[in-house]
This record gives C-alpha cells, sequence and structure tokens, in this order.
C-alpha cells in the first residue's frame, strides 16, 4: 500500500513521516517519530493515556488519523518541560504524589495543560470534568486533582 | 497522616530510620512526568515483527485439525506456530518451587479447555498483516460438554475439564482434593448455639484492567542471548518460565522491566512472554506480542470466582462459638495460582476473631472458564468480604451494635489461632475504635476500654484436642469428639447490648431481629443444657436500646436472604446494615 507523506510541528519542530491512510497518530508518534510519551490503552478513545494537544486542542491519539494532522501543531508530555525546567503542572505532579504507576500521567498531564490555557484559575470541578476521560487505574485521582490545583495557583503556570 | 500506635506496636519499628515512615520524593517521579520513563512497550526495533494468536472459540472442544497452509502464505507473514513447535509445551507457573503438576500448553494441542485459548501464533511484519492471517487458520473442532460452575464440576461424571487432574480439584499433596482445617469441634458448638446462621456468599471474576496491556518485545542480542522488554510484576519469575517453555539456560535470556503500567495481580501469568521468545529465536528478528484492550478484558487472566458457605454458631450475648467455613475456588481451566490461593484462604480462616471451634473445607475446582489468576489479597479478599457481611447480619441476629460485636469477638494478643500460632500484635480492638470514632458511631464506655493487649491468651490461647479417624486423618466436622473452651476475654468482655447508631444522614433505623433472615430456631429450654453451656446473659446495666429483644424469635420457614439477580447475597456494610 502507497505511503502517504505527512508533515507537522511535533513539540515546536517540524517534522515528517511517511503514513498508511488509516494509521493512527499514536502509531506514528510513537513508531514512527520515536516519542513514547503517548501510550497505548484501549484504542478505542476510552481510557485517555493516548491525549495530545493538536493545535492547543486535547485530542485521543488513537483515535486520530496522522493524515489529518498534515500542518498542525502536535503537543506531548514529552514537550512541557521547558528544557530541564519542569512546567509547574509537573512539579506539582511530583509534589503531591499524582504519579504511582505513571502509565496515565502523560495523558493526564496533557488534559491539564489544556485545562489550565483556557482556564487559569480551575475550580475543583473543573479540574475533575478536565480529567474525566482520562482513567488512572491505580485509582489515584485525589493527589492528580489536588496537582493540577496548585500548578494552577503557581507562578508560571499559564505558560501552557 | 501515619501513625504508629506505638502502645500497640512497640517493637514494630525503630524511630531513628531514614528512610520509612518519611514522605519521600519518588524516585521514578521525574521520568513519569516527564513521559520519559520506559514501559515494556516503549523501544524501537528495526525490523520488529509482530505477533498475534488464534484463539479458540469454543470453552471445550477437542482439535481435530489445524490447517495453517493459507496464513503462512499471506503477505507479510514470517511464520507461524503451533503447539509442536514449543519445545516444552506443557508448564505450570507454580513448578519453579516443585508446587503443583505441569498442566498448561503454551499453545493448545490436543483440545482446548476455555473460550480464548490460545492455538496458533501468527508473525508478521506488520500487526494489520498478523490480524489479516489470524482469519486465514482453519481449525477444525468438536465442541464437547462444559462445566462452568465449581460445584457441579466436583460431582461425579461431570465433564473433565482438565486431565492432569481428573477429578476436576487440584491435588494437595498430590492426593488430597482440598485444604483442611480443623481446630475444636465445631459440631458440638453449633449444637449448643443460641443461634445458628449459614449463608452463601458467591463472587464474581474480576479484570484488573491495567490501562497498560499485558505484553513483550523480545530480540536476538549478542552472543546467542535474547533482550526481553517485558511488563511482568515478578520478573524473575517470568525469566524462569520462559527458560523452562522455551528451554534454553535462563542466562541466555536478558530480562529487562520492573516498569509496569498497572498490574494487580495481572501480570504475573507470562502471558506473551515465552511466545516472543519463542518467535524471536525461531525468526532471529525482534518480535512484539501485546495484548490489545479486548483480549486482555476477556483473556487476560481475572481473580478468581469463589463461592463461599459460612456457617456460624453465636451465642445470645454475642459470642461466636464456631464458625466452619466452605469454599470453592473457580480456577478456570488449569491451575495457574489458585492452588496458592487457597492456601492463603485456609490460613485467613476464620478472621480477625477468636473463635474457640473453627473448620474449613477449601477446594480448588477447574471449570471451562478463563484460568485465573492473582489480584490484590487473592484467597483473602472475598473471604473477607463474605466474613464481614456474615459479621454484620451475626450482630444483628444478637441485637448488638455490629461495632461492638467485632470488639468482643476480635483477636486479642496471645489467642491461639485455629493454625496452631498465637496471635501476636492484634489491633482489630483499636481499629474498629478508632473507626468509630472516626465515622461518629456511638460505642459503649466499656467498649471504648478494651485493648488488644488484654483479655487474650490463658485459656484462650491453649490448644484443643483434636482427634484424628481411622485412617489417621483430621475428621470431618461430625466426626469430631473434644473439649471446646468458652472463655471470655478475662473481666472484660460483658459488654451490654448497643443502642441505635446515631450517624448522620442515615435513613432509617437498625432493622429488626425479626428482619434476620434464616437462623435456626432456639433449642427448646427444656432440652439437654451442654455441659460447656455457657451463663445466660445479664447485662452490666440496663440496655438502651428500647428495641432490644431477648430471643431471636423461632422462624418455622427460614426466609431466603436477598438475593440479586446473578446470585450473590446483597451486601449490607457495616455501616448500613440495612435490609430493604
Amino acid at each position: 500500500m502507497a505511503k502517504i507523506p505527512v508533515q507537522f510541528r511535533l513539540n515546536g519542530s517540524d517534522r515528517a513521516a511517511f503514513v498508511d491512510a488509516q494509521e493512527t497518530l499514536l502509531n506514528t508518534l510513537r513508531r514512527g517519530l520515536g516519542d513514547f510519551s503517548p501510550k497505548y490503552g484501549c484504542g478505542q478513545g476510552t481510557c485517555g493515556v493516548c491525549s495530545v494537544l493538536v493545535d492547543g486542542e486535547p485530542q485521543l491519539s488513537c483515535l486520530t488519523l496522522s493524515v489529518a494532522c498534515e500542518g498542525r501543531h502536535v503537543e506531548t508530555a514529552a514537550g512541557l518541560a521547558d528544557g530541564p525546567n519542569l512546567h509547574p503542572l509537573q512539579a506539582a505532579f511530583m509534589d503531591h504524589f499524582a504519579a504511582q504507576c505513571g502509565f496515565c500521567t502523560p495523558g493526564m498531564l496533557t488534559a491539564a495543560r489544556a485545562l489550565l490555557a483556557k482556564n487559569p484559575s480551575p475550580s475543583r470541578d473543573d479540574v475533575i470534568e478536565a480529567i474525566s476521560g482520562n482513567i488512572c487505574r491505580c485509582t489515584g485521582y485525589e493527589p492528580i486533582v489536588a496537582a493540577i490545583l496548585a500548578a494552577a495557583s503557581a507562578p508560571g503556570a499559564r505558560r501552557a | 497522616m501515619l501513625e504508629m500506635r506505638k502502645d500497640i506496636f512497640a517493637d514494630e519499628r525503630d524511630d531513628n530510620l531514614n528512610v520509612i515512615g518519611k514522605g519521600l520524593q519518588r524516585q521514578d517521579a521525574p521520568g513519569h512526568v516527564t513521559g520519559r520513563t520506559r514501559y515494556f512497550d516503549d523501544h524501537a526495533f528495526e525490523g520488529m515483527l509482530h505477533l498475534k494468536v488464534v484463539r479458540s472459540p469454543h470453552a471445550h472442544a477437542r482439535i481435530r485439525s489445524i490447517d495453517i497452509s493459507a496464513a503462512e502464505r499471506a503477505p507479510g507473514v514470517k511464520r507461524v506456530l503451533r503447539g509442536a513447535d514449543v519445545p516444552v509445551n506443557k508448564n505450570t507457573l507454580l513448578s519453579l518451587i516443585n508446587f503443583g503438576k505441569d498442566d498448561e500448553p503454551t499453545l493448545a494441542v490436543d483440545k482446548v479447555r476455555y473460550k480464548g485459548e490460545p492455538v496458533v501464533a501468527i508473525l508478521a511484519d506488520s500487526e494489520a498483516q498478523a490480524l489479516a492471517a489470524r482469519k486465514l487458520v482453519r481449525i477444525d473442532y468438536e465442541p464437547l460438554p462444559t462445566v462452568f460452575d465449581v460445584e457441579e464440576a466436583l460431582k461425579p461424571g461431570a465433564p473433565v475439564v482438565n486431565e492432569t487432574y481428573p477429578g476436576n480439584y487440584f491435588e494437595y499433596h498430590e492426593r488430597f482434593d482440598h485444604q483442611k482445617l480443623r481446630f475444636g469441634d465445631v459440631e458440638r458448638a453449633f449444637s449448643g448455639a443460641d443461634i445458628v446462621m449459614e449463608h452463601r456468599y458467591q463472587m464474581s471474576p474480576i479484570e484488573h484492567a491495567p490501562t497498560e496491556t499485558n505484553g513483550t518485545i523480545a530480540a536476538p542480542e549478542q552472543n546467542g542471548r535474547f533482550v526481553v522488554h517485558s511488563c511482568a510484576q515478578g520478573l524473575f519469575f517470568a525469566l524462569g518460565t520462559t527458560a523452562k517453555i522455551v528451554d534454553v539456560e535462563s542466562n541466555r535470556l536478558h530480562f529487562i522491566g520492573g516498569t509496569v503500567g498497572g498490574g494487580f495481580g495481572g501480570k504475573v501469568d507470562s502471558l506473551t512472554e515465552p511466545l516472543a521468545v519463542l518467535g524471536a529465536m525461531l525468526t532471529g528478528k525482534p518480535v512484539r506480542f501485546v495484548l490489545d484492550r479486548e483480549e486482555e478484558m476477556l483473556y487476560g487472566s481475572p481473580r478468581g470466582a469463589e463461592r463461599i458457605y459460612i456457617k456460624d454458631g453465636v451465642m445470645r450475648d454475642g459470642r461466636i462459638v464456631a464458625r466452619y467455613i466452605r469454599s470453592y475456588f473457580d480456577a478456570g481451566a488449569y491451575t495457574r495460582l489458585s492452588s496458592y490461593a487457597a492456601i492463603k484462604c485456609t490460613a485467613h480462616v476464620p478472621g480477625p476473631y477468636w473463635i474457640p471451634n473453627v473448620a474449613s473445607d477449601i477446594y480448588v475446582a477447574y471449570t471451562n472458564r478463563c484460568p485465573s489468576t492473582a489480584m490484590r489479597g487473592f484467597g483473602v479478599t472475598a473471604v473477607d468480604f463474605a466474613l464481614e457481611v456474615q459479621m454484620d447480619r451475626l450482630a444483628e441476629a444478637a441485637s448488638m451494635d455490629p461495632m461492638e460485636f467485632r470488639i468482643l469477638n476480635a483477636y486479642r494478643d496471645g489467642d491461639m489461632k485455629p493454625h496452631r500460632r498465637a496471635a501476636k500484635n492484634t489491633a482489630l480492638v483499636e481499629c474498629v475504635q478508632v473507626a468509630a470514632e472516626k465515622a461518629n458511631w456511638p460505642l459503649s464506655e466499656q467498649a471504648k476500654r478494651q485493648s488488644s493487649l488484654t483479655g487474650g491468651a490463658g485459656e484462650r490461647g491453649q490448644i484443643p484436642a483434636t482427634t484424628v479417624d481411622t485412617k489417621g486423618q483430621i475428621g470431618r466436622p461430625e466426626t469430631r469428639t473434644g473439649t471446646a473452651t468458652q472463655t471470655l476475654p478475662a473481666g472484660t468482655a460483658r459488654i451490654p447490648l448497643s443502642k441505635q447508631p446515631v450517624m448522620e444522614g442515615a435513613r432509617d433505623g437498625r432493622a429488626a431481629p425479626t428482619q434476620v433472615p434464616r437462623y435456626e430456631p432456639a433449642r427448646p429450654a427444656a432440652a439437654a443444657t451442654p455441659a460447656y453451656a455457657p451463663p445466660p446473659y445479664q447485662p452490666a446495666s440496663p440496655p438502651a436500646a428500647p428495641s432490644y429483644q431477648p430471643a431471636p424469635p423461632p422462624v418455622s420457614a427460614p426466609a431466603s436472604p436477598a438475593q440479586t439477580q446473578h446470585g450473590a447475597v446483597r451486601f449490607s456494610s457495616v455501616f448500613g446494615t440495612r435490609r430493604r
């Protein structure tokens, strides 16, 4: 089957790949471009571990076709830190023990990043709503909610 | 947040430790928050093949023939494996510790024993090609009679699920059909008890549902070695199992893992490691074998369903004098870890309570279900659930507050357990006291004064005589003779009947004893009193509860417990002992 060229910005860098027509963004990121921060959990859009931002909007990369990302801005958890400096969300997740097995963490950070970009001062309910598409099977939701609320009130949180 | 009660656990922990008891940054946190943590699937290899298995559509069927010729010719397919290609195609997980007989193939050969059992493995250049070739494998099955119920499986004439265990039960010490525990004389104690109550508890299988599914990437390394990125929770366990099945020295396998995207017990079965390594050996290429979500949910081994019968004898003052537990573990088609679960269950009987007469018979039964495995306290969790629901029911039958009922019957230091070991560091009394305090649940002053440190040992620390039958084995409950001890914690245990619990948000009052389901009528007063019958209960102070009734009313026709559609008994928690 003929491959299709696709170009997009990934975490600020121009990247290109040849993809199958039905290939998902998740597969292109992981197997094509080597960004393993989005995970495979269900392949059907129910668990949220594959969450990425496409033009600032949270998207499930397991349900997003790679060819649909032509010319877009794709951002993953791997691009959240500013060089060696952690994003306030990352620092807050560490401070609040918001990661247990860590598998949901990139998706949670992505969902939280999208929330804070739109709503710099979210309420607890806003946070819960924002991560409602992300499953933490270790069920560590309380520390995650606390971390996001703490990051929202930390200096520099609005950079995202 | 964490308080170490030094009054109870004086010797348990030094106070000058640097790490234990301190809130420290987890060493894996930076990797998690930056997305750099590498799980098994986060590794790239040039030329990696993808492995998919063909699974049985039948719960029980003989395999007449397997035709893989079309699949072998399919685009991208590099190799198709059958049972004959697996060097050691029979294994049981605990064979690594010489426990149990090899009973499970990696790829089924003569027959399939559960729906979803792997029969053929396909290795192809892409996942899509492996999935397409999967449809081209032709397997001719002859369906066989099935059995899905643990007690049906143990009846004579039931279909034999697993020929390694023709009686459909795991053979302990290669001859016993169950785990047995005897302590005191339950039958004698039942006959002298004021209330005897038996209930059946049916659990369901529970899938761990880790967000990261089971999987492995295996690749040729160098010097004849293979690197294996594994999801395994027990990495060396998976290494030993894989080395046995693919028949190589374990030092040729370089297992990397320990970073698990959720396991909860569902990643101890080595579901993917052996075939991935075998595929890498036979093709010389990296091989990735990952379960998709559907496979994980349907065929990733679950927590086994258990059926538990608990029969208790209780005196009117709330003391439990006898407990008999009969339980059946649904192992599914193969042993995996169920044999161990039944031992853990037996070790947990009768719960954290001192009961002078205890017996249990715990069976592991084979059925045509997906094999079950470890999950968070397996063997203990289910029986604990059943025991605590039963405790609520017993408290209700004895017209006692469920919290005080537990304090009354809790282990104290020095009490003899049915396993012939003295209890130490017991703290259930204090746990209940703290739980009651936090829940604003009123306890009597007497209950508040109880302590795990006092009231145990003495007569309660003795082992009752255990008689043996003519074969030299500990007998069935009805064959037992011997004396039973009936001693309360010295000077402490006369807890008055409790008052109405005052709970904020409580919707209704406590259920009246007449609503307690199914207990046997009290013995007629004229009947001969057993020699060891306890003195009648005399409240130390007038009971506060006006609803107190001196004896459970006899019921001619036992009422059935509330049953849900799937047969489970409706759960009522400590805080909601209400029946609808």
